[in-house]
């Protein structure tokens, strides 16, 4: 047993820091927020670069495999550098579409594996290299948890998944502003596939709308295991949003001074942010045991990973509330670069599943998802 | 000891329900932070004064109904409960006025009231500094003699609703002592579109412009606007600092009414087996009532109730119970709004759905709006301290 990163991947997450600390993110961000996502896209080209997105994407689809511990180290980077755009998103589609392999047109028995046509020909082909080198930014939405896609009026693609059916859309509807101004939120554009979709499982054939991908039980098999994920990187990368809120804060509290001092020296600054490390300190042993979890495929994954993104989600909002308070009135700025954490950790602590809906996980009674 | 009110009060109250009930635009006013919402909240400033509801506290000559301090809660539980809009005329009627009452001249009352209590003039606070927020004894904005008056230099940030608003009260180092940190300081009142004046929004979280910084060059303030004796700012703006604090900012109402709603929503939306959610919403509705019962406590309590006695729940120094009650309503209003989002799910997320989600964006803004409660009105942190050095006795923490 030995419970820490091995050094290739400490590695991997310092060269991704040094990459994103250059890439100025916070610009990205605001762009993105404003509509503009062109210099979010070029940072999603630098992560493709390093490798990021192929760690979900499978080797017969140029990509790794599915290496969650790195994912974990990867997304903790993502979250610290605030990178926008559905990154979490991309992966678990990345997941679910591996899942479902090169199914595509029809549906499955529900039993057996998903029958595998020719590789080349379904979705798995047409959009898993692309999400691997970052071509295509790829979003998801599980209808089961509501009606919007991230950033789908971005996205060269947006996933969804309505009960036993998969489809696409490239078209979303106006965007609902989140409480993360750079996190979009708009339901995606049926076109009517939906529809069709719905009817063609119904009659159990096959469709040839665009935009049907796959029905059956495995497609909610496999979307069950791209929440998990989704949930998993969720996590991560409120990790890594949470130690950057800690940091910008102790920087913060040791140059500020009022009545003479810095105000890091008092004892109510001081234990409140003693407080916040000790609870990230507690939540990332939890984000890399779900990891590794993950990578063994344990049937248990489920409940380590609904508790990593309690405790991350939790742990990284609590980090937000004391940044907030202990930066005064400019903390409550949008001027201040801080804004775009305090305000992503917010939306992540509630994104691919409330803390009440995993703390029930954890105990086994799962919430009507 | 009882919970009783008077019929004459609840009299009042069924007037203030049948007003509000004809009255209340059925559809919300746009946010109070827009120059458009701005514009409509003083439309309904103007509207509660015309019927003199703006202001019931205050003394009949001045446009209000020389209400006691009982009614004036029920007034704002009422208020609340028909999700009355938000009121833009709030720093003038709960900061200046208090203060005014206590320390202005018989000309600065009959000139400044009227016009404030109909939102024909809304008033921003210009207390903070860049170098000076808890330590506002610390600020170095000044005021110099003239002929007639005084010129005033500096920059002043954080000021709530400046973008908006026509004048600005605050404190400058000015008059005699003006070296030593607590005196010398100068209470006075300035124009916003004076001449040396320069505002700049400043975006909260959400973008919108709800605080401005200001900045002062060479801005003349004639001798009428100086509140109090020149000197005594500090003494002056302490004695009434605690009504920020306490009821005349954040009556109880406000949160009754909020935790209703979030019960509301809690039967509506939620899954009754889900524990953790059920205690948050009990226990917010619990304390909305605590602090209801806390504040008729306070106004209930003669005037003069002697020395400290903490824990009796009779203590005598109002401004220190006042930070208890801030300290209390600040984090309740964070709960609740928390606990809203939460039981919201996935759409807690939106910021603005009202189309999407009923009553969404109230609790979205809500959330944005209590976040600051633990920083103005002087911050929970600087609350405590007061607690524990006033309440309890304790010795101070070290500071130069
Ligand atoms: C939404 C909003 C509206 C506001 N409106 C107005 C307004 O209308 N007019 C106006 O004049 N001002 C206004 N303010 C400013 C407000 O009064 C200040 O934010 C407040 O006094 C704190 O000052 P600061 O922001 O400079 O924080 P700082 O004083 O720099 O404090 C930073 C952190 O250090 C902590 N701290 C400081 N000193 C101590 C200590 N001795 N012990 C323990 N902890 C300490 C604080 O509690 C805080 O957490 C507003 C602020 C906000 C957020």
């Amino acid at each position: 047993m030995k419970f820490v990163l091995e050094a290739e991947q400490a590695e991997f997450g310092r060269v991704l820091g040094r990459m994103l600390a250059a890439a100025d993110t916070p610009g990205a961000v605001r762009a993105w927020a404003a509509g503009d996502s062109e210099p979010g896209r070029r940072v999603w080209r630098r992560l493709a670069e390093a490798g990021v997105f192929a760690l979900a994407v499978p080797e017969e689809y140029q990509g790794v495999g599915l290496r969650p511990v790195e994912l974990a180290v990867a997304y903790e980077e993502l979250g610290w550098h605030a990178v926008p755009g559905p990154v979490v998103e991309c992966a678990a589609s990345a997941v679910l579409l591996a899942r479902l392999g090169d199914a595509a047109r029809g549906q499955d028995s529900g039993t057996g594996p998903v029958p595998r046509p020719e590789a080349g020909s379904g979705p798995g082909a047409r959009w898993l290299p692309r999400i691997a080198t970052a071509e295509a930014i790829v979003s998801y939405a599980d209808r089961a948890r509501g009606p919007y896609a991230l950033d789908a009026d971005t996205a060269d693609v947006t996933f969804v998944r309505d009960g036993d059916t998969l489809w696409t859309s490239t078209a979303s509807g106006p965007v609902q502003p989140s409480l993360d101004p750079a996190r979009r939120l708009a339901r995606p554009h049926t076109d009517g596939a939906g529809a069709a979709a719905a009817a063609a499982a119904a009659a159990r054939e096959a469709v040839t709308a665009g935009a049907y991908v796959a029905s059956g039980p495995a497609v909610v098999r496999a979307a069950a295991h791209a929440a998990d994920t989704a949930a998993f990187l969720t996590a991560a990368q409120a990790l890594g949003a949470g130690r950057r809120l800690l940091a910008e804060t102790v920087t913060y509290v040791k140059r500020r001074t009022q009545f003479g001092v810095p105000i890091g020296s008092f004892q109510a600054v001081r234990h409140r942010l003693a407080d916040v490390l000790l609870a990230l300190e507690f939540a990332r042993p939890l984000v890399y045991g779900a990891a590794v979890a993950l990578a063994g495929d344990e049937a248990g994954a489920g409940r380590e990973i609904a508790a990593a993104k309690v405790a991350a989600g939790e742990a990284a909002y609590g980090a937000a509330r004391a940044a907030l308070q202990l930066h005064g009135a400019i903390g409550y700025t949008q001027e201040l670069d801080l804004s775009l954490w305090l305000l992503k950790a917010r939306a992540l602590r509630t994104a691919w599943g409330t803390p009440s809906e995993c703390r029930a996980r954890v105990l086994g009674t799962p919430a009507a998802l | 000891m009882d919970l009783e009110h008077t019929p004459q009060d609840e009299d009042f109250r069924s007037q203030v329900r049948a007003w509000l009930a004809a009255h209340v635009p059925a559809v919300p006013l746009p946010s109070l932070e827009t120059e458009e919402g701005f514009a409509a909240h003083r439309e309904w400033e103007r509207e509660m004064y015309a019927d003199r509801w703006s202001v019931v506290s205050w003394p009949e000559e001045y446009g209000g109904r020389g209400a006691s301090p009982v009614r004036r809660l029920i007034f704002e539980e009422e208020y609340h409960a028909a999700s009355a809009p938000g009121r833009v005329g709030q720093n003038g009627i709960s900061l200046l006025a208090p203060t005014l009452f206590a320390h202005g001249t018989e000309e600065q009352l009959a000139r400044l009231l009227p016009p404030m209590a109909s939102g024909e003039t809304v008033w921003a606070q210009a207390w903070s500094e860049p170098e000076s927020g808890s330590d506002l004894a610390s600020l170095r904005s000044t005021a110099v003699r003239t002929g007639g008056g005084w010129l005033l230099h500096g920059h002043k940030t954080w000021s709530s609703r400046a973008a908006f608003a026509d004048r600005a009260f605050g404190l400058f180092r000015g008059g005699p002592a003006a070296d030593r940190p607590h005196h010398g300081l100068t209470y006075l009142m300035f124009d916003l579109r004076a001449p040396g004046v320069t505002v700049r929004p400043i975006g909260r979280l959400d973008g919108r412009p709800a605080f401005a910084e200001i900045f002062l060059d060479g801005v003349f303030v004639p001798d009428r606007d100086v509140i109090g004796e020149p000197g005594q700012g500090w003494r002056i703006a302490m004695s009434t600092a605690a009504d920020e604090r306490g009821t005349t900012l954040r009556a109880p109402g406000r949160f009754l009414a909020a935790a209703d709603r979030l019960a509301a929503l809690w039967r509506a939306a939620a899954d009754p087996r889900d524990s953790a959610v059920r205690d948050r919403v009990a226990d917010a509705v619990i304390a909305a009532r605590a602090y209801q019962l806390f504040t008729y406590a306070q106004v209930s309590r003669p005037a003069a109730a002697g020395p400290d006695r903490p824990g009796t729940g009779h203590g005598g120094d109002g401004a220190a119970a006042a930070s208890l009650g801030k300290v209390f309503w600040s984090e309740l209003d964070i709960r609740l709004h928390e606990t809203a989002l939460d039981l919201l799910g996935p759409a807690g997320e939106l910021a603005d759905a009202a189309g999407e989600v009923p009553d969404h964006g109230r609790w979205a803004e809500g959330w944005t709006f209590a976040l600051a409660g633990t920083l103005y009105a002087g911050t929970n942190e600087i609350q405590r301290d007061i607690i524990a050095e006033r309440l309890l006795g304790l010795p101070k923490e070290r500071r130069r």
